[in-house]
């Protein structure tokens, strides 16, 4: 693999094709913030906390370390003013919703920014997608998604498939960097038809082999 | 249905339908685009064969329905040949007269033509209207003069022979010369050299290429694309098969949206007749050239349109921007390069194939050559599609084509470049429209959305309008655009219902930076309404948040009604028209606003005869206090 040469913080790092700069970095340990970011998931660039500042023919330009790929003489700046306003203002927008996750307030602190800034929104979720994406591409059951777009966008279990999947999985609960993806599961819950209920039959006389209806 | 095996038939074909066409022969032409046929014209079109059958006038009088020529709001448009007279509103019940009078006595039908709301003078043929005598039209011209849904009449008139020209005299290459050599740039949004993204696609080394046309048009009040998709919507299939021969693809996408109907009818018509005709399919005219294209009914919302959000949509999947950091050009549709171009973009690539790069380039300026369609719109006399030479001021643009402000009211800004546009001042009206320029000015060329707004236009709550229409058309994937339009529009709902705040402006400009960092255009344009309203009308903002005091009079909770005692004369119109029961009154008394009761819907201020002006509209001043009744008593 062809070497890469690029400049980040004023530091030369030599990259290998195909990492991005996030990726390039690490390896110079600087550390570029992530929320929905994931190794093995594909790339997503939702919550743009990572945004750093590029350089490209002499213009600066705004994109996502997470993905942007490395380029040959690109300079990065990880920290410059404008980057650390950014972050500072996504962190208190992301605030409104999650005010208490703990990945939230560490970043807080570190890019000083006011929990308290906006008004809260009902909705805790952050939009990471990490829990609709790991169940879509790892597990690949699509038991959770994103309805309605813009402000109104939220996440929601799709009761026939979380039914089946979700009692013995959880296994996105702990991705989910506001910590309350349980208890929205939990909410969701009352609505979704448990497993065993699946085996009682219902005393219907049809042949939906009783798995409609049967969660009460 | 004859196959036109080369080019020497296609020309035969050609002649053959030129000859049997008798210049002379009267032609009904009715515009048959979705404006005219929302206002009637299908019963006008009926009631035309009925009155010809009747006059026994069929054979020798031509019908047809044609594509928008862009004047919609006076549709529907009839034109009668070849004297190329020009017919406005034309009702069904008008047809008798018009057969009578014009068609078989030479005379003119004077109430139905058009008339100049300045002098008052008539205007006979089309081009001797001023809102058509000032623009340039290259390409919507083109649509006046076929049946949108006869490919033999775009053959009359010179249809496929660019694709012609490009299989037969010129290489891929020489293709793509001419292109580059036009610098045609993009009308669908960014203005991007069209070049450029043909020439990464060509050169990327997957064989495997698509070439797409972007007919998503999500701005609201903008109809290009839709009047040249269903207008003639071979020219935008013969730039499509010119470009995909010149990247060198053999498969195409047309993306329409699904609320485009007859856009869908007649470009799967257009598709149809080109296969049967073999202008489309394998072996092009026997150039051994292949292309085929299928047409894609997009229902998504207005992000859409967005390159990387439509090519998901294609694959089938929902149409949400996705991170490209590297471009579509080279891996878009299921990673293949994908060459993407707006609708007006690919019907100037036939007319730049057909007469030349020199002849496009003598249009328009340096940096944007040609000319570019807009829709206007707003509060200005003639509204429709207007195709003008880039270049031109957009005081041209509004006084000579748009005929100005109506109702004697004065002009306050421009909104140009769709719903992530900015808004142009009085003092920028000279600027030149230019993708460059239009952008310098905090506001960009877009699709050509153009929306005109008066005195009495509050720019906060335009910027409030945009925002709001934002709100629910981001995909809602990334903080910046989806928390940004939040916040952003709830300091501007609180600024516009008095609830503004020191300190509230330069959030709005912190939170329009954040959006900088945005993963797709929309976020990243999301704010330019509201920078641009802040850059030229900064004291409005300021009246609202330090007087509680809205300028443009417009914003309701700021706004109060009030009756000047010493001006009111007791004539009663408003009190018997308030919808509220809000006004006090009665014979020979002042009458007096209960203003707990008013719901400021503005009617009394509106029927208040103007000989008296009695009621009169303020803000940011307390409301007078009611006259005591004891005084109310009228002499
Ligand atoms: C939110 C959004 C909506 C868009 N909608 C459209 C559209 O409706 N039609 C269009 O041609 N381009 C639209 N675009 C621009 C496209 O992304 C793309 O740049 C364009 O189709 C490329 O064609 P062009 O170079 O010929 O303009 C949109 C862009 C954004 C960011
Ligand atoms: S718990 Fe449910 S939603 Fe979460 S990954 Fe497992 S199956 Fe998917
Ligand atoms: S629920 Fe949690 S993991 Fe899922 S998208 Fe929202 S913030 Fe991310
Ligand atoms: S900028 Fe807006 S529309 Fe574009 S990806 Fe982000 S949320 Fe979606
Ligand atoms: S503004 Fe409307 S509601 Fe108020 S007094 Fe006038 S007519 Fe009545
Ligand atoms: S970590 Fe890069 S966009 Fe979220
Ligand atoms: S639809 Fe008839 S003029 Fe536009």
């Amino acid at each position: 693999m062809s070497e890469i040469h690029l400049q980040i913080d004023g530091k030369e790092v030599v990259a290998s094709e195909g990492m991005t700069i996030l990726d390039a970095a690490k390896t110079v340990g600087i550390a570029i913030p992530t929320l929905c970011h994931h190794e093995k998931l594909e790339p997503y660039g939702g919550c743009r906390i990572c945004t750093v500042e590029v350089e490209v023919r002499g213009w600066p330009k705004l994109v996502a370390g997470c993905i942007y790929p490395v380029e040959k003489d690109l300079v990065v700046r990880t920290r410059s003013e404008k980057v650390d306003k950014i972050r500072k203002v996504l962190l208190e927008e992301m605030l409104a919703h999650a005010p208490d996750a703990e990945e939230l307030q560490a970043l807080a602190k570190e890019y000083g920014a006011d929990r308290d800034r906006f008004e809260k929104e009902p909705s805790f979720c952050i939009h990471c997608g990490l829990c609709v994406r790991y169940c879509a591409e790892i597990k690949k059951k699509h038991a959770v998604g994103f309805v309605d777009r813009g402000s109104n966008r939220e996440i929601s279990f799709i009761p026939e498939i979380a039914s089946k999947e979700c009692w013995d999985c959880k296994e996105c609960f702990p991705l989910c960097p506001t910590s309350a993806l349980q208890a929205a599961y939990v909410l969701a819950e009352s609505l979704i038809p448990q497993p065993d209920a699946e085996v009682s039959s219902c005393s219907c006389s049809c042949s939906c082999s009783g798995k409609s209806g049967t969660g009460e | 249905m004859t196959m036109l095996s080369s080019p020497e038939k296609l020309e035969c074909a050609r002649k053959d339908i030129v000859s049997r066409i008798d210049p002379t022969k009267p032609c009904i032409s009715v515009c048959a685009g979705a404006g005219c046929l929302a206002s009637g014209a299908a019963e006008v079109i009926a009631a035309f064969k009925t009155e010809l059958e009747f006059h026994g006038l069929t054979t020798e009088v031509n019908t047809k329905g044609t594509g928008c020529p862009g004047f919609c709001e006076r549709g529907p448009i009839v034109m009668i040949y070849p004297e190329e007279i020009c017919y406005l509103r034309v009702k069904p019940e008008d047809v008798a007269e018009i057969v009578s009078h014009t068609i078989k006595e030479k005379k003119l039908v004077d109430r139905l033509l058009y008339v100049d709301p300045a002098t008052g003078e008539k205007a006979t043929r089309e081009s001797d209207i001023p809102f058509y005598k000032n623009q340039q039209r290259n390409i919507l011209s083109e649509n006046l003069r076929i049946d949108s849904k006869s490919i033999d009449d775009y053959l009359a008139i010179g249809g496929y022979s660019a694709l012609s020209k490009a299989l037969f005299q010129m290489s891929p290459e020489e293709v793509m010369g001419e292109v580059k050599k036009s610098n045609l740039r993009g009308r669908g949004g960014g203005g991007f050299p069209a070049w450029r993204k043909w020439e990464e696609s060509r050169n990327a080394p997957d064989p495997i290429k698509y070439v797409i046309v972007n007919a998503d048009e999500g701005d609201p009040g903008a109809f290009m694309d839709r009047a040249l998709i269903e207008g003639n919507p071979h020219s935008i299939l013969e730039g499509l098969i010119i470009g995909a021969y010149a990247v060198g693809a053999h498969e195409g996408f047309i993306y329409v949206r699904q609320e485009y109907p007859l856009a869908v009818i007649n470009i799967n018509l257009a598709i149809r007749q080109a296969g049967e005709r073999g202008l489309l399919g394998k072996n092009i005219l026997g150039s051994g050239f292949d292309f085929t294209v299928k047409v894609h009914m997009g229902a998504g919302a207005f992000v859409c349109g967005e390159s990387s959000a439509l090519m998901t949509a294609l694959e089938g999947r929902a149409g949400e921007p996705r991170p490209k950091y590297i471009h579509t050009a080279v891996k878009g549709v299921w990673d293949h390069p994908s060459v993407l171009n707006n609708v007006e973009t690919w019907a100037n690539v036939t007319q730049i194939i057909s007469k030349g790069a020199d002849w496009f380039t003598q249009f328009g300026t340096k940096g944007s050559t040609g000319t570019k369609i807009f829709s206007l719109v707003g509060k200005i006399t003639n509204t429709g599609l207007v195709e003008v030479p880039m270049g031109v001021t957009l005081r041209d643009i509004i006084e000579k084509v748009g005929g100005g402000i109506p109702g004697g009211k004065q002009f306050k800004a421009v909104q140009t470049g769709g719903p992530s546009g900015g808004c142009i001042p009085e003092a920028q009206l000279d600027l030149p429209v230019d993708f460059d320029e239009l952008t310098k000015a905090g506001s960009m060329m877009g699709s050509g959305g153009m929306i005109v707004m008066d005195e009495d236009t509050c720019m906060v709550d335009i910027a409030r309008y945009f925002l709001d229409f934002l709100k629910d058309e981001s995909c809602g994937k990334c903080t910046p655009c989806r928390e940004g339009i939040r916040q952003m529009l709830k300091v501007l709902t609180n600024i516009t219902t008095g609830k503004g705040k020191e300190g509230d402006v330069e959030l709005l400009e912190e939170l329009a930076e954040s959006t900088g960092a945005a993963l797709c255009a929309l976020g990243k344009s999301a704010p330019n309404p509201v920078l641009s309203t802040i850059r030229y009308f900064r004291e409005e903002y300021e009246a609202h948040i330090r007087q509680k005091k809205c300028p443009a009079l417009s914003c309701k909770e700021l706004i109060a009604f009030h009756i000047d005692p010493d001006k009111c004369k007791a004539c009663g119109t408003c009190f018997r028209q308030c919808p509220a029961e809000a006004i006090d009154g009665g014979k020979k008394r002042i009458h007096v606003i209960d203003q707990e009761k008013c719901t400021k819907c503005g009617t009394c201020f509106d029927v208040c005869p103007p000989r008296f002006g009695a009621v009169r509209k303020i803000s940011g001043e307390p409301v007078p206090a009611p006259i005591p009744e004891e005084q109310r008593a009228m002499a």
